[in-house]
């Protein structure tokens, strides 16, 4: 499948007096991209802008090279789901996704509902209302609709509220497959465990502003204003940690039960003098571990600045 | 036109509980019609009241507003409409399919009983020129409450506020305001179709005619600006 961007150049949105969305630039591409940021920093306006649904007070949101604004004709390669969960209860979700595929003009309408339910694991309830639905299984109605067309570019706004943890999981499966196959997936959310069990690659949100881009360990490295935190095990702790005391990349060392805590200012300069000062005290290295590379602690740290 | 979205339109509009709103009206005007008929009055007498004041003037505007700002209006405030909106489909055919609904289902509601009354109070005749003119009107209405929907939140009051302040307050005193008045299209075509002395037209038919094809183009064109430019609003994060 060829790769469909999403490209937001100098995009500001701002409601009256209030500015939602501040001069963002970024650009998502194929795979899964996590949208996070706390509650109001700007998640839903930045999708919707994307999504056709909001037009930008400045700059230009570009799907697949065309204005999402305006262009009804961007709907043929982009599959949204909103964080809003209406739906036409009086329905069936055969029904509801039957008639999505209809209204794309899809050549057999029929064949494309019943694969797109099928993706979700909605057969046995399809003949349903959707009034009767559970919350997750209305989601996973929406996402099949979203799908019926197969779309090159996925907008998810919260997708997993709602669901259980095994239709997370299935949804999870569902994208790292679609991410596969070269589509671009964007997903918004606030559950930091679900981003990192997802994608490595986030963009970061905070307070309408574009704070952080890109895989969230290398985000991590380059903060260098923070020391980074290992957790080390070894044949001799207490020895290993008064040598590495000396080193200048080093800015503090606990000994703890699990083995030792360092802190390094300097993490390119810490991981290459920690093998040395090792192999020269004849220490022998057992485990070596980020203390602090997991999403939420950069999501802390980007939140906090 | 879309079939889909006309299909699915009709169905989300009659399996309301607001369509039930729409029996009372057509069934008080036929069985008034039929007590009035049945006291021997001369039609005369109580037509134009029935007929216009009622029929024409409350039941078909009221019935076209309820329907009319339900079409689009609910979807919008339910949120519904994203799933129409994020198709490849043009704005005018969703504009279009739902206009056709609102058409349909306020002549069945509102200018077919209006026809009936006007058979038992006038015979074939103004029966005839009731529903071309309750259809014509049913029409115009239909686009101006579509309108409203995307123009407004609050669709009904504003379509209230036309009903009874524009065409049954000033129009009465400013005879200006009647050019921009469904009522008196409807009262007129119908009267041109067939003329009647249970109407009371006070434009001329092929004026009245013009200027509801006006109204119908320029409803539906600004409801489809309109929706072109859609954003959702509400709640971020």
């Amino acid at each position: 499948m060829t790769t469909t961007t999403v490209e937001l150049t100098g995009v500001s949105h701002w409601y009256g007096n209030v500015v939602a969305v501040n001069d963002i630039t970024l650009t998502v591409g194929a795979g899964v991209t996590g949208l996070l940021g706390p509650n109001g920093a700007g998640k839903t306006t930045v999708l919707h802008m994307m999504a056709g649904f909001l037009p930008p007070s400045q700059g230009e949101v570009r799907l697949g090279g065309h204005p999402s604004w305006r262009n009804p004709e961007i709907y043929r390669q982009l599959g949204l789901v909103t964080e809003r969960e209406s739906m036409p209860g009086f329905l069936t979700a055969w029904e509801f996704v039957l008639a999505s595929a209809k209204l794309h003009r899809l050549a057999d309408p029929r064949q494309a509902a019943s694969r797109a339910l099928d993706i979700v694991e909605l057969g046995e309830s399809q003949h349903r209302r959707i009034s009767t639905y559970s919350k997750g299984m209305r989601q996973r109605a929406r996402v099949a609709a979203a799908l019926v067309h197969d779309p090159a570019v996925l907008l998810l706004d919260e997708p997993f509220n709602g669901m259980d943890p095994r239709q997370r999981l299935h949804m999870m499966d569902l994208l790292h497959q679609m991410s596969e196959e070269g589509r671009t997936i964007l997903f918004s959310s606030h559950i930091l465990e679900e981003v990192e069990q997802l994608s490595g690659t986030v963009q970061v949100i905070v307070a309408g502003r574009l704070a952080a881009s890109g895989d969230y360990r290398h985000i991590r490295r380059l903060m260098t204003n923070r020391p980074h935190v290992f957790t080390i095990q070894s044949s001799d702790d207490r020895l290993l940690a008064t040598v590495l005391m000396r080193q200048e990349s080093v800015s503090g060392v606990e000994l703890e039960p699990a083995g030792i805590q360092v802190r390094a200012n300097d993490y390119g300069t810490f991981t290459r003098a920690l093998a040395k000062v090792a192999r020269d005290e004849h220490v022998r290295l057992i485990g070596l571990q980020p203390a602090d590379e997991s999403l939420e602690r950069v999501f802390s740290y980007l939140v906090a600045t | 036109m879309n079939l889909t979205i006309t299909r699915i339109t009709a169905r989300a509009l009659l399996g309301r509980k607001r369509a039930l709103l729409l029996l009372p009206m057509p069934a008080l005007l036929i069985g008034l019609t039929l007590l009035a008929n049945g006291t021997g009055v001369p039609a005369a007498d109580w037509g134009p009241i029935v007929l216009g004041e009622m029929g024409i003037t409350v039941i078909l505007p009221l019935t076209a507003l309820i329907v009319g700002s339900s079409v689009l209006g609910l979807e919008i405030e339910d949120g519904t409409i994203t799933h129409i909106l994020a198709k490849p489909l043009p704005r005018r055919e969703i504009v279009l399919s739902k206009l056709f609904v609102a058409w349909g289902v306020t002549t069945l509601a509102a200018a077919a009983p209006l026809a009936v009354a006007g058979a038992i109070a006038g015979g074939p005749g103004l029966a005839l020129g009731l529903l071309g003119g309750a259809t014509l009107g049913a029409l115009a209405y239909s686009a101006v409450f579509l309108a409203f929907s995307l123009l407004s939140r609050r669709p009904v009051a504003i379509g209230l506020i036309y009903i009874m302040l524009w065409e049954n307050l000033l129009v009465r005193f400013a005879s200006g305001a009647k050019v921009l008045s469904v009522q008196r299209y409807t009262t007129a075509t119908a009267d041109t179709i067939s003329p009647s002395e249970l109407l009371n037209a006070t434009l001329p038919g092929v004026v009245a005619a013009a200027l509801a094809v006006a109204v119908i183009a320029a409803g539906t064109m600004l409801a489809t600006m309109r929706l072109r430019s859609f954003a959702l609003t509400g709640e971020t994060s």
